[in-house]
Formats: C-alpha cells, sequence, structure tokens
C-alpha cells in the first residue's frame, strides 16, 4: 500500500499541467473559473488545440488516436485539465457517442464520424430523454419505421444539450413496436439539417439556454446511419452510460471552486474582517474539502481497481463518485454564493456577445447565483443519484 | 500509487481476521466481558504468540518491524471484533510513546515485555478540566535529587484499571495551559501513592481514575525531552488517531454488513423489508458514508509517519472529521433501519454503535477537529 507515484506518473502529471495552462487560452480558461458561458468557438477550439496534440480522445482505440494510458495517467489528465479551468472535449462526441461508434459501428462509420468527432468538425448532440422518458428511458416513444433504404423517424427528444450548436443527434429510437420495451430500440445518427427537425430551446432557472427539445417530424434517415445491430441500441445506450467512470466526480473541478472560493472570500469584508478568517465560514469550508480529499481517494481506488476490471465493465462502485461527486459540486456553488453575498441577487441575462453595462456589485458576483442554479442539474442528469443508489442497492448491496 | 497489502501483509490480514472471526463471535465476546479484567488474558496470550503485541516496534528492540498499515490491518480487524482486551492502551498509546520517546535502555527494558505479553500499559494525560486538550495539565512533576516526585489527579485513563506500567503526563513548569513544561513519565502501578478506580465506559471497555500522591519516580524514568514532551504526545496521538481510523472501518464495515443482511432477512408487509426503496437508498447513503472513510483512514494511515508535524496534524484532523460524521451516520441509521431489535442490549448492531459514538470522543470528536482544519486553512489550494 503506496499512496505516492511514480516519478514517470508525476512527470506526465506536470506535462498535463503545463501543457493545459500554455497551450489553452487563458480568456477560455477564464470563462470557465469564473462560471461564465462558453460560446461554440472556444470549445471548438480548445478541442482542436487538445486533438491536435493527440489529447482530445485519449481513452479511444489506439488506431482512432487512443493513448493506450493507464488509470493513473487519465486521472491526471482529467484532473490537470479541470485544476486548469480547461473545457472537457465535448462529452457527447469523445465520450459517447465516439466510443459506441468505435465499439459497435462498421468500418465506413468509422471512417466517415470518428476523426471528425474527435476534432469538433462534427458537432454532435444526445438524443436520449424523451419528455416521457427520463430515468425510466427504455419507455421511450420515438418511433423510426423501415422505408425502403431509409428510417422515417417520428417523436420527441428533450433535454437536449447545445442542440443549437449541432451538426448531428444520435439517437435512440423504437425501431420494433411490439418487442419488451427494452429489446425493439436502435441506435442512430441523424444529421441535424434534415428536414423534418425542429430545435427549440429551453431556458433552466439560471437564465441559460443550454438544453433544447427537439422535434423529429417525418425526418428521413439512411439505413446506413444505424449503429450496430437493429433492436440492439439498448446495450450501445448501456455501454454509453457506463463508459466514463471516474471523470464524473470532477475532483479538479472542484478544487478549482475551492481555490477560487478562497481567494474571494479574502476580497469580501464583513465588518473589518475578511469572511476567509470568519472561523464558522471556514468550518463550512473546511467540511466541504473534507468530503472532497475523501472522494479524491475514493476516485483513485476506483481507478486502481479498474486495472482489474475488465475492459468496458463498469464498476458499480463508480456510482459512488457520482453521488458524492455532484453533492461536493453542488455544495461548492452554496458556497460561493454565500461568499459573494448580497450581490447575488442582481440578475444578468446571459448574452453570448457578452456585456458592456458595468456589473452590479463586484464583477465577480454576477455568476454565482446562476452557476448554483445550474449547478443543481448534475445530481439529475447522467442517470439521478437515486438512479445511482438503485444501482449500488442492486449490484453491490444484492438487495 | 497502491492500495493493494503485499504478501506478509495479507497474510497478517487472513490469520488476526480469523482469529477474530472466531474469538470475538458475539456469544463469545460476552463472555470474555464477563472475565474477571472485562477481558481475556488467554486471547491476550495468543496476541503475544501471533507476534500483534511486538507488531509495531523494530527488530533490533525485540519487535517485528511493522509500519502504519499493519497497524491498520490490525485494527480493523479488531473493530469488526469489537475486541476488548488492552491492545490500543498497551501497543498503539503506551508502546507509541516507548517507540517515539523511549531510549536504547528503556526500549530494551520494555519491548520485550510488550511484546511477550507480560507488560500492559496505559497512557495517563487527561485531566478534568482539559477535554482534548494535552497541553492543559495540571500535575506536577517537581525534582527532588536524583527522583521526580509527581503530584496530580488523571482521568478517563483507557485500561488504567488493570496497567502495569503508567505513562502520566505532568507539568514540571509554566502555566496550566503551556506547551512547554510538560514532561511523561513511567510510573509503576504499584508505587506508593498511586490510587486508581477502576469502571466500565459505554463501550464495554475499561478506564480509571488515577491519584498520584507524592509519587517517585527515577529521574530517569521520563519519555521524550522532559519539559518538553509535548510533540511527543501530539505524535503518537496522531498515530493513535490513524489507528481509531482503521478500527472504525472495521466497526462501520461490521454495522453496514449486519444492516444489509437484516434487511434481506426481516419479513413485513409479506416480503424482506430490503424490497423498498426509502430503505434501499438509505442503506446506500451508509455504504456510501462507509467508503468515504475508509477513503480518509486509509490516508491517515499514510500520513501517520509524516515527518511534518503541521502536514500530519492537518491530515489527522481531516480524517477524524470524515471518521466521526461517517460513524455516526452508519451507526444511527444501522440502528433505525433494524427497528427494535437495534435498541436491545441482546443484540449485536447496538454495541457496534456505542463503540463508534465513543470513539468519536476519543483524542477530539468531529467538530474539534474541524476547528482545527479550519484554522489551519483547510486542504486545498
Amino acid at each position: 500500500m503506496d499512496l505516492s507515484f511514480t516519478p514517470e506518473e508525476r512527470a506526465f502529471r506536470d506535462e498535463a499541467r503545463r501543457f493545459f495552462r500554455t497551450e489553452i487560452p487563458q480568456a477560455i480558461r477564464d470563462k470557465v473559473a469564473e462560471g461564465r458561458h462558453l460560446s461554440r468557438e472556444d470549445i471548438v477550439t480548445s478541442q482542436r488545440i487538445m486533438n491536435a496534440r493527440g489529447w482530445a480522445v485519449p481513452h479511444w482505440p489506439r488506431e482512432w488516436g487512443g493513448q493506450d494510458w493507464s488509470p493513473i495517467q487519465t486521472y491526471f489528465y482529467q484532473d490537470e485539465m479541470q485544476l486548469a479551468s480547461v473545457p472537457s472535449p465535448l462529452p457527447f462526441n469523445v465520450s459517447m457517442v465516439g466510443p459506441v461508434i468505435a465499439t459497435f459501428g462498421n468500418d465506413a462509420q468509422k471512417r466517415a464520424f470518428l476523426p471528425q468527432i474527435a476534432n469538433l468538425d462534427i458537432w454532435f448532440c444526445q438524443g436520449f430523454s424523451e419528455p416521457g422518458s427520463g430515468s425510466d428511458l427504455a419507455s421511450l416513444r420515438t418511433t423510426a419505421k423501415r422505408d425502403g433504404d431509409h428510417y422515417v423517424v417520428n417523436g420527441q427528444k428533450t433535454w437536449t444539450t447545445l442542440a443549437q450548436y449541432a451538426d448531428w443527434i444520435f439517437c435512440l429510437v423504437r425501431t420494433d413496436m411490439a418487442a419488451k420495451k427494452q429489446e425493439g430500440i436502435s441506435f442512430l445518427l441523424i444529421d441535424m439539417k434534415s428536414p423534418g427537425i425542429t430545435v427549440r430551446p429551453i431556458q433552466t432557472i439560471d437564465g441559460g439556454r443550454e438544453v433544447n427539445e427537439v422535434f423529429l417530424d417525418e425526418v428521413r434517415v439512411p439505413v446506413a446511419n444505424l449503429v450496430g445491430q437493429e433492436n440492439k441500441g439498448w446495450d450501445y445506450a448501456k455501454f454509453l452510460l457506463g463508459n466514463e467512470r471516474t471523470g464524473i466526480a470532477r475532483v479538479g473541478t472542484s478544487k478549482e471552486r475551492i481555490r477560487r472560493i478562497k481567494q474571494l472570500a479574502a476580497l469580501e469584508l464583513v465588518g473589518d474582517t475578511p469572511l476567509i478568517e470568519d472561523a464558522h465560514f471556514r468550518e463550512k469550508l473546511a467540511a466541504v474539502e473534507v468530503e472532497l480529499k475523501a472522494l479524491e481517494l475514493t476516485q483513485l481506488r476506483v481507478v486502481a481497481n479498474e486495472r482489474k476490471l475488465a475492459k468496458g465493465k463498469p464498476d458499480p462502485a463508480s456510482s459512488i463518485l457520482k453521488i458524492k461527486g455532484s453533492e461536493i459540486q453542488q455544495a461548492t456553488t452554496e458556497l460561493l454564493m454565500d461568499v459573494v453575498g448580497p450581490y447575488v441577487t442582481a440578475y444578468r441575462e446571459e448574452r453570448e456577445e457578452g456585456w458592456n453595462e458595468p456589473p452590479v456589485g463586484p464583477d465577480y458576483a454576477a455568476t454565482a447565483a446562476p452557476t448554483y442554479f445550474n449547478w443543481r442539474k448534475i445530481s439529475i442528469y447522467g442517470g439521478s443519484n437515486e438512479i445511482q443508489r438503485n444501482i449500488i442497492a442492486k449490484a453491490i448491496l444484492g438487495l | 500509487m497502491d492500495f493493494d497489502l503485499n504478501d506478509e501483509q495479507r497474510l497478517l490480514k487472513d490469520s488476526v481476521d480469523k482469529l477474530i472471526a472466531t474469538e470475538y463471535e458475539f456469544e463469545r465476546r460476552k463472555r470474555h466481558a464477563a472475565e474477571p479484567d472485562g477481558w481475556s488474558r488467554a486471547l491476550w496470550a495468543k496476541y503475544a504468540d501471533l507476534g500483534l503485541l511486538g507488531l509495531p516496534f523494530a527488530e533490533a528492540d525485540g519487535g517485528f518491524g511493522g509500519g502504519p498499515v499493519e497497524t491498520m490491518i490490525v485494527l480493523e480487524s479488531f473493530g469488526r471484533g469489537l475486541v476488548l482486551e488492552p491492545y490500543f492502551a498497551t501497543v498503539v498509546l503506551g508502546g507509541g510513546l516507548v517507540r517515539h520517546g523511549a531510549s536504547a535502555a528503556q526500549r530494551a527494558a520494555l519491548v520485550p515485555r510488550i511484546a511477550d505479553g507480560s507488560r500492559l500499559l496505559a497512557f495517563a494525560w487527561m485531566e478534568r478540566q482539559s477535554r482534548y486538550n494535552p497541553a492543559d495539565v495540571k500535575a506536577t512533576a517537581r525534582r527532588d535529587g536524583g527522583s521526580w516526585i509527581l503530584n496530580g489527579e488523571k482521568s478517563l485513563v483507557l485500561h488504567g484499571d488493570v496497567a502495569d506500567t503508567i505513562l502520566v503526563t505532568a507539568r514540571i513548569s509554566g502555566d496550566q495551559r503551556d506547551r512547554a513544561g510538560i514532561g511523561v513519565f513511567i510510573v509503576d502501578a504499584s508505587a506508593p501513592g498511586v490510587q486508581r478506580r477502576g469502571y466500565p465506559t459505554q463501550d464495554g471497555l475499561r478506564s480509571a481514575e488515577i491519584t498520584l500522591a507524592d509519587v517517585r519516580v527515577d529521574a530517569t524514568d521520563t519519555l521524550g525531552e522532559p519539559g518538553d514532551a509535548l510533540a511527543l504526545v501530539d505524535r503518537v496521538t496522531d498515530e493513535a488517531i490513524a489507528g481509531l481510523c482503521a478500527e472504525s472501518i472495521g466497526v462501520m464495515a461490521a454495522m453496514h454488513e449486519i444492516t444489509v443482511e437484516y434487511l434481506k432477512t426481516r419479513q413485513q408487509f409479506g416480503r424482506p423489508i430490503g424490497d423498498f426503496q426509502a430503505l434501499q437508498h438509505r442503506a446506500v447513503d451508509m455504504f456510501v458514508a462507509l467508503e468515504q472513510a475508509r477513503s480518509m483512514a486509509i490516508f491517515a494511515t499514510m500520513m501517520a509517519g509524516e515527518a511534518d508535524p503541521a502536514e500530519r496534524r492537518r491530515a489527522i484532523a481531516a480524517a477524524k472529521v470524515q471518521i466521526g460524521r461517517s460513524g455516526r451516520k452508519v451507526g444511527e441509521e444501522a440502528i433505525q433501519l433494524h427497528g427494535g431489535i437495534g435498541m436491545t442490549m441482546e443484540y449485536k448492531v447496538g454495541h457496534y454503535f456505542k463503540r463508534m459514538t465513543m470513539i468519536d470522543r476519543r483524542f477530539g470528536d468531529a467538530d474539534l477537529h474541524l476547528a482545527t482544519l479550519a484554522r489551519m486553512g483547510g486542504l486545498f489550494g
């Protein structure tokens, strides 16, 4: 038992730190650190810099740009990326549809899509949830009926993040209406420019417009865009959802936010005394730090265990990372609001082109409340924390 | 980075786990508790035979050269069994003071006897007013020719009722709470002027109130630097807290297993109560709390030997916070999910709960360590 890292692992961490902090533009990293919204261009720029270095899709198969990293290297890659406030490569591309195509797609699909997905030449969004199918995803009702060498798709997807930027959407659709609900589902790639697709933004409680409804009305999709076998889509979806085992904890993001909380709490005065010197505040913060340190080690334990598991086999312990990771991230957004104090109340509508008007209160105030409101989503998406508890209850506790 | 035990450690774990599973089956534990000392002398001899009593001492001193990981293995297993013998008092606390504070001659005299089971130790640092502050010492040590004369009252001395040798903090100089001016003295329990009153603790162990009235010890019977021994006390305390964290993992894991098993077997409304999602999710939250605590117990073990006292204290404080908070959650939920049976003395889960609750009150509770950590600026950035 030894918690130290090898010289090679430490060298890799230093290399990652240097890369993320020197190669990714400061302006983009500042936006992430300050909780401001990124433009499409910011996300594309950042991912292309990573891809040029071979670091956009390190977990993919080697022939498609993967790096064959050890779990520790992957851990440092994510941690340093988050600590440097670098936006993650678009998860819909690199963690979701990419690995599905690489694993279950045919050669033509791999050649057509994988390089463009890695370089964000094609932007994918995710068409899984529907108005009536959230946690019970397999109850989805969007249909795809075969018509010659096309499927005709009808239905509605929702919570489609950044669909307004997307070139393509990967969709779960029902291809066999008679089968048991998990068994009649297929995985389709659909061009967002196809006639019959309408995107309608949903404004979330933070004021943002990152999620959308996507309506599909008689959309014709070439059969060539079916990934894998017809009616096997549920297996691919499970693979996709279990694919990211450890990144969901976002320990680096929380560490970075704690650094920022301490920095801002040193600026905010309560009377003549900086808030950071208030014993009660410090204890609230320290309590979150303890949980975060524990989570970091729990994550490393899951990472270490990954070496013993068959590749692609999800570790149900990663559900702990989702539950705790989201709780801690949410706790940091609460603390950030506590630091800012009364100036969290001033609302500034999100605008992609930015703002010229002077801020109300300190310039760091405007994003505190929206970040808090927005971050309520992380215990809901990716399998809600209650679904994660169901997974642990069944797979680990045997209940 | 490696969370696995090496082959020797695995062997140690297997043998201790096996011994405890047999000897500390719940009904047998009751028999150990009913013995005159409140624990089993026969088992103590077995621990000596297995090498557990000499485990953390250097081989040159007559020990087995084990480190914090070996101690963690033993204490986690002891936590699962709710072991009653004075291992923590003798080997971890007393042994820690000996390892870090004793001269070669003192080690030669003490370690072989600790290792063979013939000498029990206790650490008497607490006093009525001191709460969790080991620097708050009223007991006095006065030099008298070739001796020290000790006076004062020591409280809640774990296994002080049976100890052959009591290691006592006393003030040589300075004010009541000064960090400087404290010595650690080796006191023979049978020395004239030593009075002790033993009593049971909430968790089935034993403690003692000890009065020292003009107790004379030899000038050389000190550990660490007389007048500057608090650093020694802090170091041993931090190691001991890491040990308590390990023991807590055994306690919590047992509570969690017992509870999940109960959910699977207890029938109400015509089905196992574990079918109900409300209870499943609570069992999962216990599990998450346990795993977070386990991570911090590992962290504490790794940091127990850290040379920088501030970094060591920061890590140990953080671990004790997590253990205290997770322990309370796991314990209270274990009782609640059992319902009425969890409230009874005859059923095992309540005994784990009581042990866990008392561990939070040893060497500072979660609130105190959180305050310490907060004062030190936290863990990150």
